[in-house]
């Protein structure tokens, strides 16, 4: 034994190995370590360089032209000051309607995530062989952007909200399918199991088995969905697919004189995602940690 | 227990079961009402009306099929044959598709039986198997048919032009000319436009077969012309994935970067002053709330489009989640690595080093690679309205409202793009935490 021996000069001569075989480690953990970052610093330049090349503006010119167009706007608005109320309220309307885009498609994309989830889910779906089908069903609705489909089906069913719905809920139901799925893994066979004993149907199974042990997670997950879908139906907008989104580049489009609309625009786009992404943490954290607690 | 301890269990119980019967009635109730709100604030009775389903009709078919036009300039008597009737799909002169023969009587078979006759002195002909023989003479600006009666709805014939569209080809007739359309399966002319050397050979003949143009290598030259061709412009879309790439790239790296320092200055354990704690979390907040849509519109101001405009939108509004999400990460660290690393001596820097940074590392990196997959799809949306990378190119090619086939081969790659990143950083996050999910 190694330990035991340590006095003898063969023990110094294997303490000695030891040393430098952990040196040896730690300085190749060091040069691996070094040129990972070497590599990822090289990358960070090189691509900055290729972007600020292939950028209409260079970076340092339209470092200090950042303010300029805020310092416009601002100006304009602070000017026209006593018409920001009644814009604000004039443009009301398309905020409830980009708000509406973002809760249909994530209540129907919730419902399509929480069916795909529990039959991609081992150990409850409906037909286990079928699994992987719907695993890589879900995965193509996740990876198409929302913008690909708004665009298609604004150019079928012209613009309006509809197609911005469509393309939303699409995604979400995606997106959704696969963190319901993570969730429903763990949960509790148990229930279920009794269930069956009780001659149920895979549809009553999960719904008084499965859904009441998952549901608080569900909720917060299609939450912050939600959330996240708010700001989507805004940049949907600015494709055309209405709300506020499609009010800001009209009001854009026209430029200095219109400003004040512009700033209303940003002022409830500003307030409303910051509201509901309040709103969403303080019940997401009451769904997840007040359960437990 | 008391009778009176066991009435007021039942009404308690039976407040509860009114309750939850109330809610499983009511909450339905509420969303079904939502969507008959929904129903009339969309309008989704006009829709139908709206809704142009020749645009659907043609967007199927032409996203997988391509059309070959065949042109008789009426005055000259030019004839021209293109791909999609673009220059860059254009025959070479004195080659022409094998299904149109003849020289003073030039004859378009679509197939079917379906034929075409272009006639010297502007007469054109078509005849169409179980309908007859149109016969057509463009004159000046007017036409002449031998049209008469009810026409089938296929066939549109007015003084100025003359429309027939056939399951075959489409033919329309003006006076100034003569335009056969004939469909045919596939993209084509996706390897090799007309102009290269290298169109109309095999893989096997490219890569096995003797040299096809003199000056050049055969594989060589063909991967040249390949990524030259003018027609799906190869070249243009690698260079788009690779800015939509590279945008998600620098915006999240970029964002990680800067918001680990200031995380530190938002979690209470490591910033004991309120006032810094609570300004760092409101710059947190707001660059979130701005939202990327914003700081897209502003950017672009100041740089001009292009994919530095939508690096910089992406790395301001990620900072702000980052930095959220790191300093939770930051105030749930464990408080014994820490004491145990200063036990030995450490400097505040050499603490945060070897007792939090390995502690909260894999959160961050499973984080930023989260955020690296979808940031490549935030980065293809951010470009279409900044202008940069493959979003533009697919915006473009859905509002020109012709190339479906681009538009199919687009959303092709990003959708392949996008998994691939997925997969890739899924893969990432497998070898980097050790876990494979």
């Amino acid at each position: 034994m190694t330990d035991a021996t340590l006095g003898t000069p063969n023990g110094a001569r294997s303490i000695d190995h030891i040393r430098a075989s952990y040196l040896a480690q730690v300085q190749r953990r060091r040069l691996y370590g070094g040129l990972v970052l070497m590599i990822f610093v090289l990358l960070m330049v090189s691509g900055f360089m290729v972007a600020d090349d292939r950028n209409a503006g260079g970076f340092w010119d339209g470092l200090h032209q950042i303010g300029d167009y805020p310092a416009e706007v601002l100006a304009e608005a602070w000017q026209k000051r006593a018409d920001l109320p009644g814009l604000v309220v004039e443009f009301f309307p398309a905020l409830i309607e980009t708000i509406n885009i973002a809760a249909v498609s994530t209540l129907i994309g919730a419902a399509a995530g929480l069916v795909l989830s529990l039959l991609s889910t081992r150990g409850l779906a409906r037909w286990p062989r079928l699994i992987p089908v719907f695993r890589r069903f879900m995965d193509i609705m996740r990876a198409v952007p929302e913008i690909v489909i708004a665009l298609v089906l604004i150019f079928v069913l012209g613009g309006g909200p509809v197609p911005a719905m469509i393309a939303i809920a699409i995604h979400t139901a995606g997106a959704l399918g696969k963190m319901f799925s993570e969730v429903a893994e763990n949960a509790d066979l148990k229930p279920v199991e009794g269930l069956a004993s009780t001659g149920a149907t895979w549809a009553q199974k999960m719904w008084l088995g499965v859904l009441p042990q998952v549901a608080p997670n569900y909720l917060s997950y299609a939450l912050l969905r939600f959330e996240i879908n708010i700001r989507a139906s805004a940049i949907l907008g600015f494709v055309g697919a209405g709300g506020l989104g499609y009010e800001l580049r009209n009001s854009m489009a026209w430029g200095p004189g219109r400003f004040d609309e512009a700033a209303a625009i940003f002022i409830l786009l500003f307030g409303t995602i910051v509201f509901f992404d309040q709103l969403s943490s303080r019940y997401r954290n009451r769904l997840t940690e007040g359960h437990a607690a | 227990m008391s009778a009176a301890d066991l009435d007021l269990v039942k009404s308690q119980a039976d407040a509860l079961f009114s309750r939850k019967r109330l809610f499983a009635v009511g909450l339905p109730g509420v969303i079904l009402a939502y969507f008959v709100y929904i129903f009339f604030a969309f309008d989704l009775p006009g829709l139908a009306q709206r809704a142009n389903w020749d645009n659907a009709v043609t967007l199927a078919s032409d996203s997988w099929s391509y059309k070959t036009h065949v042109t008789r300039e009426n005055g000259s008597g030019e004839m021209e044959y293109a791909v999609e009737g673009e220059r860059k799909g254009a025959y070479p002169d004195g080659q022409r598709p094998d299904w149109v023969t003849g020289d003073d009587v030039i004859t378009v078979d679509l197939g079917g039986g379906t034929l075409v006759r272009l006639l010297p002195d502007r007469r054109t002909e078509v005849e169409i198997p179980e309908f007859g023989l149109i016969k057509a003479q463009a004159e000046g600006r007017e036409i002449t048919t031998n049209l008469t009666g009810d026409l089938p709805d296929w066939i549109s014939a007015s003084s100025r032009r003359v429309g027939i569209t056939t399951p075959e080809g489409r033919v329309t007739i003006t006076g100034s000319k003569t335009e056969v359309f004939n469909y045919f399966p596939g993209w084509e002319l996706f390897w090799f436009t007309f102009d290269s050397p290298y169109h109309g050979h095999g893989f096997g003949e490219i890569l096995f077969g003797d040299r096809i143009d003199p000056d050049r290598g055969n594989i060589a030259g063909a991967v040249s012309d390949w990524w030259n061709n003018a027609m799906w412009r190869h070249r243009d879309v690698a260079w788009a994935i690779g800015e939509t790439i590279l945008m998600a790239f620098l915006g999240t790296m970029g964002a990680a970067m800067l918001a680990l320092p200031l995380s530190f200055m938002a979690a209470k354990r490591f910033a004991p002053v309120m006032l810094i704690r609570a300004a760092t979390r409101r710059l947190f907040d707001f660059v979130r709330g701005v939202d990327a849509l914003i700081w897209t519109v502003v950017l672009a101001r100041a740089f001009g489009p292009g994919p530095l405009t939508g690096t910089l939108a992406i790395l301001i509004t990620d900072t702000g989640t980052f930095g959220k999400i790191f300093s939770e990460a930051l105030e749930n660290v464990d408080q014994k690595q820490i004491e145990g690393i200063s036990s030995t001596g450490a400097k505040p820097l050499q603490r945060y080093r070897f007792g939090v940074i390995p502690q909260i590392v894999p959160i961050l990196l499973a984080q930023i690679l989260y955020f690296l997959e979808s940031n490549t799809r935030s980065a293809t949306i951010i470009g279409a309205i900044t202008g940069g990378g493959i979003g533009l190119m697919l915006t473009q090619a859905i509002q020109t409202q012709k190339d479906w086939e681009e538009v199919a081969y687009y959303i092709v790659l990003i959708v392949g793009m996008v998994m691939v990143m997925d997969s890739l950083s899924g893969w990432l996050r497998g070898k980097l935490i050790g876990r494979s999910d």
